[in-house]
C-alpha cells in the first residue's frame, strides 16, 4: 500500500495482480527514472500505472544504481529520501562495502534486509544499527545451522533454541522512557 | 516499450563487465563473496552475455524447463530446492512465468530449516498475490511458526503475515498474534503490531475487538513498538478523526518528549531525534486538529517547539519542517504559527536545492487558498520555476498557477500549460493537464488540446465545449464572431487533406460546421459538404464520428437547395453496412423530399432553445414506416433501435440543455433542504470552493473566470498584453477591475526601472500571472467587490429610514457576515402587509436606486396592477370538471365566497379561486406565500341547506411536493351554508417548473361522494427573495458550481437593464442585490433555503442571464421563468 514498490529499479514489486502489470510498471518506472537529468528533483509524479496522482516515485541515484520507492500521499517525500539513504547504508554495512554485483547475486538477502526496514509497506525500523544487528544475528544463526546440517539432531535443536541476542534498547532507563499519560484505559 | 526492456538488459552486461575485472584486485567484496560459481551466478552471466531479447527468452525458457524438472523430482533436497527458488525469483523478476514453482516455495517454507524457510517465505511473498488460492496452504505453516520457540521463525512468520495473508484466514492466526503483543522481545511486539496493521487494512472488522490492544501498544515502553502502532492510528484517524480526539493529548506529549530529546541517542538520525516518528506524529496531529479549534489549541505549543528545533540544515529536518508547515495550515489557524510557517515556506521556495523547491511549491499550492499573498511574495521565484529545466518542477508550478487562475490571468496561464503540453510526452501528464486547460478553455486552446490530447480526452470536455459554444456568452456579436471563427478554423484544418485528427476533434468539428456553417457567408455550403463527404469516406473515421458528420450534413442540406453532394452521400450510404448510417441516409433522403418539414425540424441555431422532447421519437415513426414500406429497413430488435435512437439524439442534439431540470433529480437541492448548514455561506469559502472544484472536474469550471476572457478567448494574439495592469482602461471591463489593480503595487514595472531587461520581462509575466490575486481575490469574480460594497452601503443609507422599521425574520438563518442588517433591503414578501400590491410598492420604493425612484413611483400604480396580475397569472388553477366551471364562476359570486382569515389576510396571497364543486359542496383555493413556505388554504363551502358530515380532504404526495404535517384534513361536520377552511404547508422537493398536486375530497350527504381535483403549483410559488450583500453574493457565487447561461431578447419597451431587473424583481420575487453599469445581480432562494444567484448583463437589446445554484435543476427552472416573464412583458 505505501511502500509497495521498493527495490532496485529492475525488481520493483507491485500488487501482483498480473505479471503483465508488474512488468509494465517496472518498464515505465525505468523509462521515467532513467531519462531524468542529474540536477533535477528526486520526485516523480505517478504515471497511470502506479495508481495516478496520489502515488509518486521517489528515487535516489547511486553510481549505476537507482533505488526507487513508490509511495502514496501518506509518506513524507524527504523522509523517504532519507529512508533510501538508510537502506543503502545498511546494505553497505551488511555486505561490507556493497557493490551492484552483491545486489544481483544476493537478491534474497537484499529482500531480507528491506523486510527488516519496511514491513507490509510500512516503515518498521529506521535505526541502522538495529537493522544490522538483527541481520547479523540471523545470519549467524543460519550459518551455524547450515554448518550443523550433518550434526546429530540434538545438537541442532540446541542451536535452534538459542535466543536472539538481546539488543539493549534505550527506553527502559528510568524516567527517560516515553510515557503516555492521558490514556484513560490504562493509566 | 520493448526497446526499453532491451535497454535494461543491455545495460546489465556493461554493468557486470565493468566490475568483474576490477572485482579481483579492488577486492572490496572479493570475487569469492559473489558466488560466481553458483547456478544463479552462471545463469546471470549467460544472460548478460546475450545480445537480443529473443535469445534471452530462449535461454530463460531452457532454464525454466530444467528448473521444473528439478523441483518436481522427488530426490531433490531442500538445499537444492532453495537454490532453485532463488533462480526462480530471478526469472520472475525478469518477467517470466514460473507458476510451477509456487507450490514448491510453500513446501520449502514449511519443511526447510531456517535458511531454507526464509527463502521459501520470501519466494511466496514475491510470487503470490493477495488472492492467490495457494496462499491458503501457507496458513498452517504460519500458525506452526508463530508457535515456535525460535524467535527467528516467529519473526519470519510475522513478516510474511504483514506482507501477504488471505483475509478469510485471519481468525486462524489472530489470537496467536495478539499473544505476541505481550512478548518480552520488543522486535516481536513490533512486528506483531505491524501484522495487526495489515489485518486492519484488509479486514477492519476482524480486529475491531482489539482496539484497546492498540492503545496498549501505543503506551508500550519501547518506542519502536509505539512507533509501529502509529501506523494503525494514522489510518484509523484518517478514516474517522472524531473518534480519537481523546488521544490528542497523548500524541502531543509523545511528540513533546521526542522533540525534547527524551529518546535515547539510538533513535537519532543525523542528530535529529527519531525524525520519522516526528513526521508520523505531525501528520496525526494535522488530521486531529482539522476544523477543530479546541483540539488545535492543544498542539500549538508543540508545533512551535518543533519549528524551533528543526533548525539544523539537513534534509531530514526539512522533512520535519515541511510536515510542521502542512499541519499548521491544516489545523485551526493561529496567526503566530501561520507567520512562522509562511517563513518556512519561503525558505523552501527560495532554496537552491531542487527537492526543497519542489516541496516549497507544493506547500504554496496547498496554502494558496488561505493565503494568496504568499504567492505574491514569491512570484518571481514562481516565474523562474516556470522555465525550470525539470518538468516535474514545471508541472508543480502549473498546478500552483491553476489554483490561482482568475479572469485576468487565464490566458497567460493556459498558454503556459499548452507550452508544457507540447513538450511533455507522458500520457499521464497530458490527461491531467488537458483536464485543467479545458476548464480554462478558449477556442484556439481547445483546438490544440483536441489535437494533442486526442482521444484520451474525457468525453465530457468536448460536450461542454460545444455546449458553451452553443449557449454563447454575453454578447450576440461576440458569439457570432466566435462561431464564425470556429467554423473558419475548422475549415482551414480540414483543408489539409490527409491529416489525421482524433475522433473527438472530428466530432466537434462536424457539429460546429453543421450548426454554424451559414454564418460564414463567403464559403459555399457545397464546399463544406464536399469536405464532410470526403471525411465520410475515410477509413480511420469511426462510425460514431460518421454519425456526427451525417448529422452535420443533414443540417447543411436543410439550408441548401438540392445539392449534388448530398445526393451522392445518400446514394453511397443507403447501401452502407452500418445500419445506423444507413438510417441516417434514409432520413436525409426523405427530409430532402420535404423541404418544409426539414426546415421546421432543423431550425437554425436552435441547439439551446428549449425544445419539447418527444422521448420516444415518435416524430420519426412516419419516416421509419415509410422506410419500411420501401423495404429499406428490415426489422430491428428493440434494444438495437434503442441504441440508435440514443446515438441519433446525441448527434442531432435534439436533447435540449434547458430541459434537464424536468427529469434530473436535484440531489444537491434535497440535501440543501435537509441541512441548510451544508450550504457554504460561511467565510471559509476558500477551502470549500477548492473541494467543489475538485469534485466538479467533469464540468467546465467557470468560477473565478471572468467573462472578459470570452472576449479575448478567441483572439490569442491579445494574450500577452502585459501592459494590462498599467492601463486598466484598456482592459475590457477595466473600470470594474480598477480597484484590484491597485492592490499589487509591487508588481509595477516602473519599480524595476533599474532592473535588467530579462528581469523586467519576468516581472511583466509575474504581473500578468498574479493580477487579481490580492486580498480581495476571493470575490474577484464580480471584479468589483470594493466599489460595489461602497455603493451598496451608500444606497442603504438612503433606504435606511424606510427599512429600519422592518424586521427581517430570516436574518437569523443567514450567517453573521450580513453586516448591514439594518440596511438590508426587504422585499415585500417578507413582511406582513395588507395586500400584495402594497408590498410590491414598498419593495420598489426601497430597492430602486435613487435616480430611478421617481419614475418608478410615478408608474407604480400601473406596476402594481401588473405585478398583481402576474402573480396570479401563474397560479394556473386547474378545474378538473369542465362542466362545473361555469357554475364555479357563479358560485364565487354567491355569498359563500370565502375570505381569508385575518391573520392570513396580512400575508401576500393569491385571489381565492374556485377549485371544483358538486351539488353539495364547493372548493376554493387561495395560495399564501409566507416567508418559509407555501400555504394552500382550501375552503370547503357547504352549498346545501343541510349539514355535511365526514368531509375528508386528502392531498396526495407526489415526487415534486411534500406536504408538511398531515396531508389530510377532516371536518366532522360542515353546517349548512357555511364555509370551513384548512391550510396545508407545501414544500417543493424536486425542482420542476410546474406540476400538479392531486387531491380529493370526500363527504357524506345522502351517500358517500368523492370529488377529485388538483392544484397546479409553479416553481415561482416556492421562490423567495434572498437578501445578501454584494460581497456575500460574490463569495457565494464562487462556491456554487451549477451554472446556466442564456441570452434572451428584450422587448423594445424595456430594453434598459433597470427595466429588465424591475420585471424580474416584481414578477419572480428576486432580490436585487446590486446594479453596476450594465450589470445587475439578483438573488433568490428556493424554499426552504436553496439559493440561486443571477447575474444579468445587457448589451444591444439582449439580456445575458447567468444563473448559479447548488441545485442543478434550479437554474434551468428559473431561466425558464425568466424567459417567460421577459417575453410576456
Amino acid at each position: 500500500m505505501h511502500l509497495q514498490l521498493s527495490r532496485e529499479i529492475n525488481s520493483v514489486r507491485s500488487v501482483k495482480e498480473s505479471e503483465d502489470t508488474q512488468q509494465q510498471i517496472i518498464r515505465e518506472t525505468f523509462h521515467l527514472v532513467s531519462k531524468r537529468d542529474e540536477n533535477v528533483c528526486n520526485f516523480l509524479e505517478g504515471g497511470l500505472l502506479i495508481g495516478g496522482s496520489d502515488n509518486k516515485l521517489i528515487y535516489r541515484h547511486y553510481a549505476t544504481l537507482y533505488f526507487v520507492f513508490c509511495v502514496d500521499s501518506s509518506e513524507s517525500e524527504l523522509g523517504i529520501l532519507d529512508l533510501i539513504q538508510v537502506f543503502v547504508e545498511t546494505l553497505d554495512k551488511c555486505f561490507e562495502n556493497v557493490c551492484e554485483l552483491d545486489l544481483i547475486f544476493h537478491v534474497d538477502k537484499v529482500h531480507n534486509i528491506l523486510a527488516e526496514m519496511v514491513m507490509g509497506g510500512m516503515v518498521l525500523e529506521t535505526n541502522m544499527n538495529e537493522i544490522v544487528t538483527q541481520i547479523d544475528a540471523q545470519n549467524k544463526l543460519e550459518k551455524s545451522e547450515a554448518g550443523l546440517a550433518g550434526a546429530p539432531a540434538r545438537a541442532v535443536s540446541a542451536v535452534k533454541n538459542m535466543n536472539l541476542p538481546e539488543i539493549p534498547r534505550n527506553i527502559n532507563i528510568g524516567d527517560i522512557s516515553i510515557k503516555v499519560p492521558n490514556l484513560p484505559t490504562f493509566k | 516499450m520493448s526497446d526499453v526492456v532491451e535497454r535494461t538488459l543491455s545495460a546489465l552486461p556493461g554493468l557486470l563487465g565493468q566490475h568483474d575485472p576490477g572485482a579481483g584486485p579492488g577486492g572490496a567484496g572479493g570475487p569469492g563473496r559473489v558466488s560466481a560459481s553458483s547456478r544463479l551466478g552462471s545463469l546471470i552471466r549467460s544472460i548478460t552475455a546475450l545480445t537480443s531479447k529473443h535469445e534471452e527468452e530462449k535461454l530463460i525458457q531452457q532454464e525454466l524447463t530444467s528448473l521444473k524438472a528439478t523441483v518436481s523430482a522427488p530426490s531433490t533436497t531442500l538445499r537444492l530446492m532453495k537454490e532453485c527458488m532463488v533462480r526462480l525469483i530471478y526469472c520472475e523478476m525478469l518477467g517470466y512465468e514460473s507458476s510451477f514453482g509456487y507450490i514448491h516455495a510453500i513446501k520449502l517454507a514449511q519443511q526447510g530449516n531456517l535458511l531454507e524457510k526464509r527463502v521459501g517465505y520470501l519466494a511466496v511473498s514475491l510470487f503470490l498475490h493477495e488472492n492467490h488460492e495457494l496462499l491458503l496452504l501457507l496458513v498452517n505453516t504460519v500458525v506452526k511458526d508463530l508457535q515456535s520457540t525460535n524467535l527467528v521463525e516467529v519473526c519470519m512468520a510475522l513478516t510474511v503475515v504483514s506482507q501477504i495473508f488471505p483475509r478469510e484466514m485471519i481468525p486462524a492466526v489472530l489470537p496467536l498474534i495478539e499473544d505476541k503483543l505481550q512478548h518480552s522481545k520488543e522486535i516481536i511486539r513490533r512486528k506483531a503490531v505491524q501484522a495487526l496493521y495489515k489485518f486492519y487494512l484488509i479486514a477492519p472488522n476482524q480486529v475491531q475487538h482489539i482496539h484497546d490492544k492498540f492503545r496498549k501498544a501505543l503506551c508500550d515502553r519501547d518506542a519502536g513498538v509505539m512507533a509501529a502502532s502509529l501506523h494503525i492510528y494514522l489510518q484509523m484517524i484518517k478514516e474517522n478523526s472524531s473518534g480519537y480526539k481523546d488521544l490528542t493529548g497523548s500524541f502531543v506529549t509523545i511528540l513533546k518528549q521526542v522533540v525534547g530529546g527524551k529518546l535515547s541517542a539510538d533513535f537519532n538520525y543525523h542528530s535529529v531525534p527519531a525524525p520519522w516518528l516526528q513526521i508520523q506524529l505531525l501528520r496525526i496531529l494535522g488530521l486531529l486538529g482539522k476544523d477543530d479549534p479546541r483540539t488545535s489549541e492543544l498542539m500549538y505549543d508543540v508545533l512551535d517547539e518543533s519549528l524551533r528545533r528543526a533548525e539544523i540544515n539537513h534534509n531530514i529536518t526539512y522533512a520535519i519542517l515541511f510536515e510542521c508547515v502542512q499541519t499548521i495550515y491544516t489545523i485551526h489557524p493561529k496567526s503566530e504559527l501561520l507567520e512562522k510557517a509562511a517563513k518556512c515556506i519561503g525558505k523552501f521556495v527560495l532554496s537552491p536545492k531542487i527537492n526543497l523547491k519542489y516541496l516549497g511549491l507544493k506547500a504554496l499550492t496547498y496554502v494558496i487558498q488561505q493565503d494568496p499573498n504568499l504567492a505574491l511574495q514569491h512570484q518571481m521565484t514562481i516565474i523562474e520555476c516556470l522555465d525550470h529545466p525539470d518538468p516535474i518542477i514545471k508541472r508543480e508550478t502549473l498546478e500552483l498557477l491553476y489554483r490561482i487562475t482568475n479572469g485576468q490571468n487565464v490566458i497567460v496561464i493556459v498558454q503556459k500549460m499548452l507550452d508544457y503540453l507540447k513538450e511533455g510526452q507522458e500520457e499521464y501528464a497530458i490527461i491531467s493537464l488537458v483536464g485543467k486547460i479545458a476548464e480554462l478553455w478558449f477556442i484556439q486552446t481547445m483546438n490544440a488540446v483536441f489535437s494533442v490530447g486526442g482521444d484520451v480526452v474525457h468525453s465530457d470536455i468536448p460536450n461542454n465545449f460545444l455546449r458553451l459554444l452553443a449557449e454563447g456568452f454575453d454578447d450576440e456579436k461576440e458569439d457570432h464572431q466566435l462561431r464564425v471563427y470556429a467554423v473558419q478554423s475548422y475549415l482551414a484544418l480540414l483543408e489539409e487533406e490527409d491529416k489525421l485528427y482524433p475522433q473527438k476533434f472530428l466530432q466537434v468539428m462536424s457539429w460546429v460546421l453543421g450548426e454554424y456553417f451559414s454564418l460564414v457567408t463567403d464559403v459555399d455550403p457545397e464546399v463544406i459538404l464536399t469536405k464532410l463527404h470526403s471525411l465520410l469516406k475515410k477509413t480511420f473515421v469511426t462510425s460514431e464520428t460518421k454519425a456526427w458528420i451525417m448529422a452535420a450534413v443533414t443540417k447543411i442540406a436543410s439550408h441548401t437547395s438540392c445539392s449534388k453532394t448530398v445526393d451522392e452521400i445518400i446514394q453511397e450510404l443507403s447501401s452502407s453496412l452500418d445500419t445506423c448510417l444507413r438510417q441516417y441516409a434514409f432520413e436525409l433522403k426523405h427530409l430532402c423530399e420535404d423541404k418544409a418539414l426539414m426546415k421546421s425540424l432543423l431550425p437554425f441555431d436552435a441547439s439551446c432553445s428549449d425544445l419539447v422532447v418527444d422521448a420516444s421519437l415518435s416524430f420519426l415513426d412516419g419516416f421509419v414506416a415509410e422506410g419500411l414500406a420501401h423495404g429499406a429497413a428490415p426489422y430491428k430488435p428493440h434494444h438495437q433501435r434503442q441504441e440508435e435512437k440514443l446515438s441519433q439524439e446525441k448527434a442531432l442534439n435534439f436533447e435540449p440543455y434547458g430541459l434537464s431540470f424536468a427529469s434530473s433529480v436535484s440531489s444537491s437541492g434535497v440535501t440543501g433542504r435537509q441541512s441548510p448548514t451544508g450550504l457554504s455561506f460561511g467565510s471559509d469559502i476558500s477551502g470549500n470552493s477548492a473541494e467543489t472544484g475538485h469534485k466538479e472536474t467533469n464540468t467546465l469550471k467557470l468560477e473565478g473566470v471572468r467573462k472578459l476572457w470570452g472576449k479575448e478567448g478567441y483572439l490569442p494574439k491579445k494574450e500577452n498584453k502585459t501592459g494590462k495592469e498599467n492601463e486598466p482602461q484598456a482592459v475590457p471591463c477595466g473600470s470594474l477591475l480598477a480597484g484590484q489593480v491597485g492592490e499589487a503595487p509591487a508588481l509595477r514595472p516602473e519599480q524595476g526601472a533599474s532592473l535588467s531587461e530579462e528581469d523586467k520581462e519576468k516581472q511583466q509575466l509575474a504581473s500578468t500571472l498574479f493580477i487579481g490575486l490580492g486580498a480581495s481575490a476571493g470575490v474577484s469574480l464580480m471584479g468589483k467587490a470594493d466599489t460595489a460594497t461602497q455603493k451598496f452601503k451608500r444606497k442603504s443609507k438612503i433606504t435606511e429610514t424606510h427599512a429600519a422599521s422592518n424586521f427581517d425574520p430570516l436574518l437569523d438563518t443567514v450567517p453573521d457576515n450580513v453586516e448591514d442588517s439594518e440596511g438590508s433591503v426587504h422585499t415585500g414578501l417578507r413582511k406582513g402587509s395588507p395586500s400584495s400590491s402594497d408590498t410590491v410598492e414598498d419593495n420598489l420604493a426601497f430597492e430602486t436606486p435613487q435616480s430611478l425612484r421617481k419614475s418608478v413611483l410615478d408608474d407604480r400604480i400601473s406596476a402594481n396592477r401588473l405585478s398583481q396580475s402576474s402573480l396570479f397569472a401563474d397560479s394556473n388553477i386547474e378545474i378538473f370538471q369542465p362542466s362545473s366551471s361555469a357554475q364555479c364562476e357563479s358560485a364565487s359570486e354567491t355569498p359563500l365566497v370565502p375570505s381569508l382569515p385575518e391573520e392570513l389576510e396580512e400575508l401576500p396571497h393569491s385571489e381565492v379561486v374556485g377549485l371544483c364543486q358538486s351539488d353539495a359542496l364547493a372548493l376554493h383555493l387561495c395560495k399564501v406565500w409566507t416567508d418559509d413556505s407555501l400555504l394552500l388554504i382550501v375552503f370547503v363551502s357547504n352549498k346545501t341547506t343541510a349539514a355535511l358530515h365526514a368531509v375528508n380532504l386528502v392531498f396526495e404526495e407526489t415526487e415534486h411536493f411534500q406536504i408538511l404535517e398531515s396531508a389530510t384534513s377532516h371536518f366532522p361536520v360542515i353546517e349548512a351554508q357555511s364555509v370551513e377552511h384548512c391550510q396545508k404547508c407545501v414544500r417543493m422537493n424536486k425542482v420542476c417548473t410546474q406540476a400538479i398536486l392531486p387531491a380529493s375530497v370526500s363527504y357524506q350527504s345522502e351517500m358517500e361522494t368523492c370529488l377529485e381535483f388538483s392544484v397546479t403549483l409553479s416553481l415561482m410559488d416556492f421562490i423567495r427573495p434572498m437578501e445578501m450583500t454584494t460581497e456575500d453574493f460574490g463569495k457565494l457565487w464562487l462556491s456554487l458550481s451549477n451554472d446556466v447561461k442564456q441570452n434572451i431578447k428584450m422587448s423594445p419597451c424595456q430594453d434598459s437593464l433597470s427595466a429588465a431587473l424591475d420585471t424580474l424583481q416584481q414578477k419572480l420575487k428576486l432580490h436585487r442585490v446590486d446594479v453596476i453599469g450594465n450589470e445587475g445581480i439578483l438573488a433568490c432562494q428556493l424554499l426552504p433555503s436553496v439559493p440561486c444567484l443571477l447575474h444579468c448583463r445587457t448589451h444591444s437589446g439582449m439580456l445575458a442571464l447567468w444563473f448559479r445554484s447548488p441545485c442543478a435543476a434550479l437554474p434551468d427552472g428559473l431561466l425558464y421563468q425568466c424567459q417567460k416573464v421577459m417575453e410576456e412583458s
